[in-house]
């Protein structure tokens, strides 16, 4: 009863929460990250150095007045933010952020559930999230966020495409689609699956940028053309699960990079005797300090970068990261057979 | 899309309305563009909405007032909109300016075109998606707001010339707070550099957008680093030169294509030359009077005139009509750089995506004040 019902419902609201803390203080931590690159300080002033600006940010957006367009389509419009917030919180399901704990006499393991499918889980729930956006766009019924949807939607497809041909070439590699075999399967190897597939790598990262809607890629919000792009209508607490869901998304695509490329919870170099100290470090702080530095880079790349054309943008996708992709996978493919 | 493909699929053409509401028309500028899928098939530039009748109420002010009406047309800029206005008028009235006060106003108006180009260059790269050049790009234009206010006291509206001359010498130190800014200043347009200039991005986005040849800018009636961006060498301050520009040594650079890149290296080339003008100028400051010999009433001998110098976004000229009996002028014409720039932008962003069209906003440096005036 404990095992089946209790403990999954704690993980769960466990790991929901600090999720949306996350989340929130995500917002925060771009905020910061982005100030100290422009020579600038950030938010001061809620709290010392700022630290309590995502409450005042939540509250205020709760607070806002909830506005629907007078000729966009209700229902749709509602239900579009939810549609892209969901699926970035259920990834985590199968997101393991360590091994097993003991604790209470118990082994308890650090993910809700390691299903067999999990990678192809996370591929699929991902992509429900672009449904918001696209209806989110279309049920405005405005003509900015029209084109913003239609390009996030163009931009996210093709996105798709590379990213999982990318993971194809990763799961041969690890010959396992559960995130827990996968992190196991590197431990096994002795080595982060970063250096057995740096191109793979590379390109999870260019493709990770474009389906979170990141800079360069951030053609469906491109403030400067689109004035906010499929969220322009959206005010209150429907524009603040668009933002947040942003967020998340970031954080889902930095914890599965660093699941299948920087070994998870494990230490660098997990085989190697003499780096054992690195193991005094619980398991799961290493898994949130790789995700953190690789959430860095995504502001960091905010920060630096101008934008995208969004023809430029498919031709990258479709001319270049797809065939790359591909060739990827054959070379796998082929050292796999031979060695 | 194919016409054919158009019929048979029965698309439309979407119709948005750019601005005079929107973050990145720079200002009131309002785009009417008729959209096939993201490609502007045409557009409508709409202009009028920060219309002041700077020109009509001129002519209701005395010869003095007015310097500080032109302070109003471009606002980025206002130190070379009175020295344009102040030029003509002492043209009109035959005053010599003494030498100091000449090479003040040429370091002063120098400092205003790093100023303007700063803010071009922010925006620019903002619309472009590169937002910390955009602070970048401003930290150092404060310094120079900085160097104004302790000159003149004001930030953005200078009121800083006055006809005949300066209204006030320079502060004492002021000349080598200006040279520590020219050091400052040379190295943050490496900096500037270093983020765009190589970068793919970039150069993805801006090479070959908006190409524009020399025949079309002259026909146009271009001027400004978008002329020079097509590789014609027309700068008023070599050509007929002003306040001190004729003992000064400086560079006209000048593009080869003539599309969004070029006149962006354009003008950071005039950051570079600006910087080496402000140099000369300050290091080589005459003693002398600040103010010529001016009557004490002004009230200009009946006649007309026209007289340009070179602002930073272009050629910017005043025509006057004096009747030689009132202390106001009789007609009061600007012809501002930003509104003739303002008329390639239809074909400028013909065929190209709606990301390029604030792209080529930014690039032809328009300021709505002075289009509207």
């Amino acid at each position: 009863m404990i095992d089946t019902y209790f403990i999954p419902l704690v993980k769960i609201l466990f790991v929901l929460n600090a999720t949306l803390i996350a989340v929130t203080y995500m917002v925060l931590l771009e905020r910061k990250v982005i100030a100290w690159v422009q020579v600038r300080l950030g938010p001061m002033r809620v709290g010392p150095y700022g630290i309590l600006q995502p409450i005042a940010d939540a509250v205020k957006l709760i607070l806002k007045e909830d506005i629907t367009p007078a000729r966009a389509d209700k229902w749709v419009f509602t239900a579009a933010p939810i549609l892209v917030m969901v699926p970035a919180l259920i990834t985590f399901a199968v997101i393991p952020f360590g091994p097993s704990v003991h604790l209470f006499g118990r082994d308890i393991p650090l993910y809700i559930t390691d299903v067999n499918v999990g990678l192809l889980y996370i591929v699929s729930v991902a992509s429900i999230g672009v449904y918001g956006i696209i209806l989110g766009g279309w049920a405005s019924n405005s003509k900015f966020p029209l084109l913003a949807s239609l390009r996030a939607s163009a931009q996210l497809i093709s996105y798709e495409v590379a990213v999982t041909m990318t993971l194809v070439s990763l799961i041969m590699t690890a010959g396992s689609l559960s995130m827990v075999k996968i992190v196991e399967s590197q431990f096994n190897a002795g080595l982060w699956f970063i250096f057995v597939q740096p191109v793979a790598f590379v390109l999870f990262f260019i493709g990770g940028l474009a389906e979170t809607n990141r800079a360069p890629f951030d053609m469906a919000e491109a403030e400067q053309e689109l004035t906010g792009g499929f969220h322009t209508e959206y005010s209150g607490m429907r524009f603040a699960l668009f933002f947040l869901a942003e967020y998340a998304n970031m954080i889902v695509v930095s914890a599965v990079a660093t699941t299948l490329f920087l070994g998870g919870w494990l230490a660098p170099f997990p085989n190697v005797a003499w780096l054992n100290v690195l193991e005094l470090i619980p398991s799961w702080m290493w898994f949130l300090m790789k995700t953190f530095a690789f959430l860095y880079v995504f502001l960091w790349v905010r920060a630096t970068l101008p934008r995208y054309r969004y023809d430029q943008l498919m031709r990258l996708g479709w001319k270049v990261l797809i065939p790359i992709a591909i060739a990827n996978v054959v070379v796998t493919g082929i050292v796999k057979v031979l060695f | 899309m194919a016409t054919e493909a158009r019929q048979m699929f029965d698309t439309e053409e979407l119709v948005i309305n750019m601005g005079p509401q929107h973050p990145s028309t720079h200002g009131v500028l309002r785009v009417v563009l008729r959209l096939d899928g993201e490609k502007v098939v045409s557009s409508d530039v709409i202009i009028g909405y920060l219309h002041r009748g700077i020109e009509k109420l001129s002519e209701n002010r005395n010869w003095t007032q007015i310097i500080l009406l032109t302070d109003r047309m471009d606002y980025v800029a206002a130190a070379t909109n009175n020295v344009g206005y102040c030029q003509t008028v002492e043209k009109l009235m035959q005053i010599e300016v003494p030498r100091r006060a000449r090479y003040v106003r040429t370091a002063l108006c120098e400092l205003q075109r790093i100023a303007s180009h700063c803010l071009w260059l922010g925006t620019h790269a903002m619309d472009i998606g590169a937002m910390t050049v955009f602070l970048y790009a401003f930290r150092e234009r404060e310094l120079i707001l900085d160097l104004f206010e302790e000159y003149c006291g004001a930030r953005l509206t200078y009121n800083s010339m006055r006809i005949g001359g300066l209204p006030l010498d320079i502060p004492v130190g002021w000349d080598k707070k200006v040279l520590e800014f020219c050091s400052i200043m040379a190295e943050k347009v490496d900096e500037y550099e270093e983020l765009l200039t190589h970068n793919r991005i970039w150069l993805e986005r801006t090479k070959g957008i908006g190409v524009i040849t020399a025949e079309q800018a002259i026909a146009i009636g271009l001027s400004g680093p978008p002329l020079r961006g097509s590789g014609v060498t027309k700068d008023a301050r070599k050509d007929e030169p002003y306040a001190a520009y004729d003992e000064m040594k400086f560079d006209v650079p000048i593009g080869t294509a003539g599309d969004t890149y070029d006149r962006y290296l354009v003008r950071l080339e005039e950051f570079r030359q600006s910087i080496r003008i402000i140099r000369q100028a300050i290091e080589g400051l005459p003693e002398g009077p600040i103010v010529g010999k001016v009557p004490r009433l002004i009230k200009p001998p009946a006649g007309e005139t026209y007289h340009a110098i070179e602002s930073p976004k272009g050629e910017i000229g005043y025509f006057i009509v004096s009747d030689g009996k009132s202390t106001n002028p009789y007609r009061f014409r600007v012809r501002p750089p930003s509104f003739c720039n303002l008329q390639a932008l239809p074909q400028l962003i013909k065929g190209h995506m709606l990301a390029d069209v604030v792209a080529l906003i930014g690039s032809l440096d328009v300021v709505l004040g002075e289009v509207d005036r």
